[in-house]
């Protein structure tokens, strides 16, 4: 992976794939430090579960014997200094936790985050997201919610919805890192 | 500025027409592979070329959505497009670039591009 953003999208997928009906995703820099965190509601992991998930070797899918996403992610915190956890509870959820010094010569760029909430909320109309952007204090919120309640029966992925979700993310990014 | 002001003024505007696009079996279906194989290779780009394409054209009658790994790695990304009567078509080694060419020839015109799919590179 060659973004931070690429990452979330793929941890992001383990969410879909443990049937969230709401994934947090929340990226906080602060100077040289950035944090992420995934967070959902979906089915969970025992303890032991949560443990190997952190195994390249370790996967719950059929076509493949390994599982990376989760390895990569960690790789990529722990390569600046950073640090990795994951925590999860059986019926509760999952909450997938990294922080990345960025300033550190191996740290990958957080990428383009937007590009990857977009995806996730366009291919999953039946999901909801929030995603929290903060940059040094100043933060905004994109809650599919909040559009929802707005929108009633016109789903997520109407072209016009899309369009307006790429603006809003934009803008609101722009506002906030000005 | 984006307010949930303009969104309301969207659903208004598009709430009565009959063409919204419909979760159900007459869709035309773009699968995008999703899992960390395909993102790595670069599926993110080609997704949201398909969503920007097929929402610039209007077409009501295609659900882009993603799946996990699919099985052929070294092939992502990997798009699978289910046109309703038809034969699955499998493209391998998308690109944002190739993405136009597929929605107006094969979901526009229903001719499939047939070098860009799985049967042109696995000889």
């Amino acid at each position: 992976m060659q973004e931070i953003s690429l990452n979330i999208l793929d941890i992001a997928q383990n969410s879909i794939a443990a049937a969230a009906s709401l994934v947090l995703v929340s990226v906080t820099e602060t100077g040289d430090r950035m944090a992420v965190t995934i967070e959902d509601n979906g089915r969970g992991m025992t303890k032991e579960q949560a443990k190997s998930v952190t195994d390249p070797f370790y996967t719950t899918r059929t076509t493949r014997k390994v599982g990376l996403g989760v390895p990569f992610f960690k790789m990529a915190a722990e390569m600046t200094g950073g640090s990795f956890s994951i925590s999860s509870q059986p019926g509760v959820g999952t909450v997938v936790s990294a922080e990345f010094i960025t300033s550190h010569i191996d740290c990958m760029p957080l990428g383009n985050i937007n590009e990857t909430i977009l995806s996730l909320v366009t291919t999953n109309p039946q999901i909801d997201f929030l995603y929290r952007l903060t940059v040094d204090g100043k933060s905004f919120v994109m809650d599919t919610r909040e559009f929802r309640r707005v929108l009633q029966e016109v789903p997520l992925n109407a072209p016009e919805v899309t369009q307006f979700i790429r603006e809003y993310l934009d803008e609101n990014s722009r506002e906030i890192r000005a | 500025m984006k307010s949930l002001a303009e969104l309301q003024a969207i659903r208004d505007r598009v709430k009565g027409s009959v063409i919204i696009r419909k979760e159900d079996d007459s869709n035309t279906r773009v699968v995008v592979g999703m899992a960390t194989c395909g993102i790595a290779a670069g599926a993110r780009p080609v997704l949201n070329a398909f969503t920007e394409e097929v929402a610039k054209r209007n077409l009501h009658n295609v659900t882009v959505a993603q799946t996990g790994c699919i099985g052929i790695c070294q092939y992502e990304p990997v798009v699978e497009v289910y046109v309703p009567g038809k034969e699955k078509v499998t493209y391998v080694k998308m690109t944002a670039e190739k993405v136009a060419r597929v929605v107006v020839d094969h979901l526009v015109n229903g001719n499939p591009v047939m070098e860009y799919t799985i049967g042109a590179y696995a000889k």
